[in-house]
């Protein structure tokens, strides 16, 4: 008996090492209805990864219409100069460019929420740290090597890995050496908003699904009490 | 009374084709076992399913473009800028998760009550058949959303052609189009998919019913109720299919879509079970996924074929068990077919199947480590053991008798009815009372009262006696 508990142990043991792996994500506070935090997102996205990232899959009017700005407002404070409200978010570098410059072609950022997941981002754009010797001078805790140099380094400021030492084993921890133009807190927020964004972005009909699921379900309900109720006169002679 | 003009062109046509005829021979004629349960809705759900497969494919087709280059983002264009066409993608993914669910409930009644044996071979078979041809159909459309999921999953699965001594190569070329998969296997698995795969089904679909009607349905008690007949020459434990059937599918379908909204509505990649997260990326040839995982419904499979060290005996080994299936009819020696008095070595060797599949259905949603290895292969020689021993263990099995007519079990609601009352002295049984005295203050407010607390000993009662209950439902 003790043999089998002890296997049992180790066999869940093995399974949790597996899954421990890589860091810990921390957790992105995701609310599409708040529009102001959508439209905050939006305006960050278009100055901060817009040069680069397209989200192709998506257009301005669309954005407009889902997080309740004005069209106008749109094109004035949101959307780059020259953009029409029809158009989808393309950016202005060109591939030949990019591969030149990053060794690789910047995703196309429209569906990335659904492939990586909310928490995956939000750690991933808090956890760059300086590295000397390495091309961009920066590397990435959650996404090692990555080819993106840190887009937001002049907000959060200069970060610096230090190993630390406990009793479950070792890991890395990031320290805010420089601060940058935003406050610890700010610059959560900001992530924090950008990341809602991209959520809303990955799949923009999230709340009119949501919305129109409650009316279907409760018919549903009905119809099935009604489709119980005649099953049951029609048997009530079955024996 | 004189007939209507709408009447005569009614009659016009019935004089001519026979639909009244085929109606009563398949609906309002067909006497159906009274005590079908539970079990039973899901061969009606399945044809809703392939219903609602048929109608979202015809309207997913009118925006999708079956091109590399284009259909990934006409995916994304039907999520957005299609009216509605986000609900329809999700029918239709959702429904191909549903489809296996229902179809591997329905297996797993044949199974159970033995609805495969004699003189139901032939159902049984196109049923098998239906499988395959489905299995096909789903794997040829996670193609076709060119995600990187369906580029590497078809990756792998086509290359395991390649396997095949002699003319593996030449095969799986001869499959692709192309020495990888690129635009051509696209397009032809958008043409086995939308066409040429969906009416092999509807054609096998027709021929499992036309079979099923001709030798009538099996039952949970598993004997033949055309064997004892009113005068009128009907089963005396049967009643029409329409309308006690029909309408009592109704309520099976009604439950169905409760739980098919759900999913569409609030949970439409179900945890990346149902829309893998990797499928969000455009396929990309020159990346390969660090883990390539099959949709959860090919999972058992993929789990026995990676664990076989060798290719080709792993591909050997996954079609086979497939095959198996196919033979059961022959394979199982026992004359009685309802688990309900059969054996207790079937009833084990069916529990323990079942939980290796599953196990395996795990373990093929998992990477690769040596103990899930091991596991895997235990499971594969379960999985294997249940079929190939099956001769062997079903020809000394005990089995009970049979009765002559059909048996009535308790309706869910009189077991809900008895449940209620037996609920307190359950809970007298496993709680015990004690007496509470108070003191808060003047003694003149002293009070006593009992207090229900939880009793250990009544406890290990009660769960000594289910576990009873269900060693006993085993023999």
């Amino acid at each position: 008996m003790k043999n089998l508990i002890a296997l049992l142990l180790l066999l869940t043991l093995s399974f949790g090492v597996v899954a421990s792996e890589g860091v810990e994500l921390q957790e992105a506070n995701i609310d599409l209805s708040d529009n102001d935090s959508l439209q905050r997102g939006a305006k960050h996205f278009v100055t901060y990864c817009l040069g680069c990232h397209s989200a192709k899959h998506m257009r301005y009017l669309r954005i407009a219409l889902d997080v309740g700005v004005d069209q106008k407002k749109m094109l004035k404070d949101i959307a780059p100069e020259g953009a029409s409200i029809y158009d989808q978010l393309h950016s202005a570098m060109n591939k030949h460019d990019a591969e030149k410059w990053f060794g690789t072609q910047p995703p196309d950022l429209s569906l990335i929420a659904r492939s990586r997941g909310a928490d995956w981002l939000y750690t991933y754009l808090k956890s760059y740290y300086i590295e000397p010797g390495s091309p961009r001078g920066v590397n990435n805790l959650v996404f090692e090597d990555t080819a993106m140099p840190n887009p937001l380094w002049q907000l959060q400021g200069e970060q610096h890995a230090q190993p630390r030492k406990t009793i479950w084993g070792e890991y890395t921890k990031l320290v805010l050496e420089e601060p940058g133009t935003l406050s610890e807190r700010e610059f959560d927020l900001f992530v924090n908003d950008l990341v809602n964004f991209l959520v809303y972005v990955g799949e923009p009909v999230q709340l009119e699904r949501q919305r129109i699921g409650k009316y279907v379900i409760f018919f549903l309900l009905m119809f099935l009490v009604i489709a119980y109720l005649l099953k049951k006169e029609y048997w009530k002679d079955v024996h | 009374m004189k007939p209507t003009r709408l009447n005569e062109c009614g009659n016009w046509i019935l004089d001519r084709f026979p639909v009244t005829k085929f109606w009563n021979e398949h609906m309002a004629h067909y006497y159906a076992p009274k005590n079908f349960n539970f079990w039973y809705f899901f061969g009606s759900l399945a044809l809703l399913v392939l219903v609602n497969q048929i109608i979202t494919g015809i309207l997913l087709t009118m925006n999708y473009k079956p091109d590399a280059k284009l259909a990934f983002d006409s995916i994304e264009y039907i999520m957005r800028d299609v009216p509605w066409g986000w609900l329809v993608r999700y029918m239709h993914s959702t429904g191909a998760s549903a489809f296996f669910i229902v179809i591997y409930l329905h297996m797993f009644r044949g199974i159970m009550y033995g609805s495969f044996k004699h003189p139901r071979e032939l159902i049984w078979i196109f049923g098998m058949l239906l499988f395959v041809a489905l299995m096909a159909e789903a794997f040829m459309g996670y193609l076709l959303p060119w995600g990187q999921m369906s580029y590497w999953g078809a990756q792998v699965i086509i290359s395991l052609f390649s396997a095949i001594p002699v003319i593996g190569e030449d095969l799986s070329l001869w499959i692709r189009g192309d020495y990888v998969i690129a635009d051509a296997t696209l397009n032809r698995f958008f043409a086995f998919h939308v066409i040429a795969v969906p009416l092999v089904l509807v054609m096998l679909v027709f021929m499992h019913i036309v079979a099923l009607h001709e030798v009538g349905s099996n039952n949970p008690d598993g004997i033949e109720i055309k064997e004892s007949k009113d005068p009128w020459g009907h089963p005396v434990d049967g009643i029409p299919f329409h309308p006690y059937y029909t309408v009592k599918d109704i309520v099976g379908v009604a439950v169905f879509l409760l739980f098919f909204a759900t999913v569409i509505f609030y949970m439409p990649e179900m945890g990346g079970y149902f829309l893998e997260h990797a499928n969000f990326i455009p396929a990309d040839p020159m990346k390969t996924p660090e883990h390539i995982a099959p949709v959860w419904y090919f999972t058992p499979f993929y789990s026995i074929l990676r664990a076989i060290p060798d290719k080709f005996a792993g591909v050997i080994a996954m079609g086979s068990s497939i095959f198996l299936l196919f033979l059961l009819p022959w394979l199982d020696r026992c004359k009685v077919k309802s688990i309900r008095y059969r054996g207790g070595i079937f009833k084990k060797a069916l529990l323990l199947f079942v939980v290796s599949f599953m196990a395996l259905g795990y373990l093929g949603t998992q990477p690769v480590t040596p103990v899930a290895t091991t596991l895997a292969r235990l499971f594969t020689t379960i999985y294997f053991g249940f079929f190939l021993l099956m001769p062997i263990y079903t020809r000394w099995e005990k089995t009970k008798p049979v009765p002559k007519s059909l048996t009535r079990l308790h309706s869910l609601e009189e077991q809900l009815h008895t449940l209620e009352e037996q609920l307190p002295a359950l809970i007298d049984e496993i709680t015990e009372l004690k007496p509470v005295v108070t003191e808060i203050g003047h003694p003149a407010f002293k009070s006593s009262f009992f207090n229900r607390r939880p009793n250990p000993e009544g406890m290990m009662k009660v769960i000594s006696r289910l576990a009873k209950k269900a060693k006993g439902s085993l023999d």
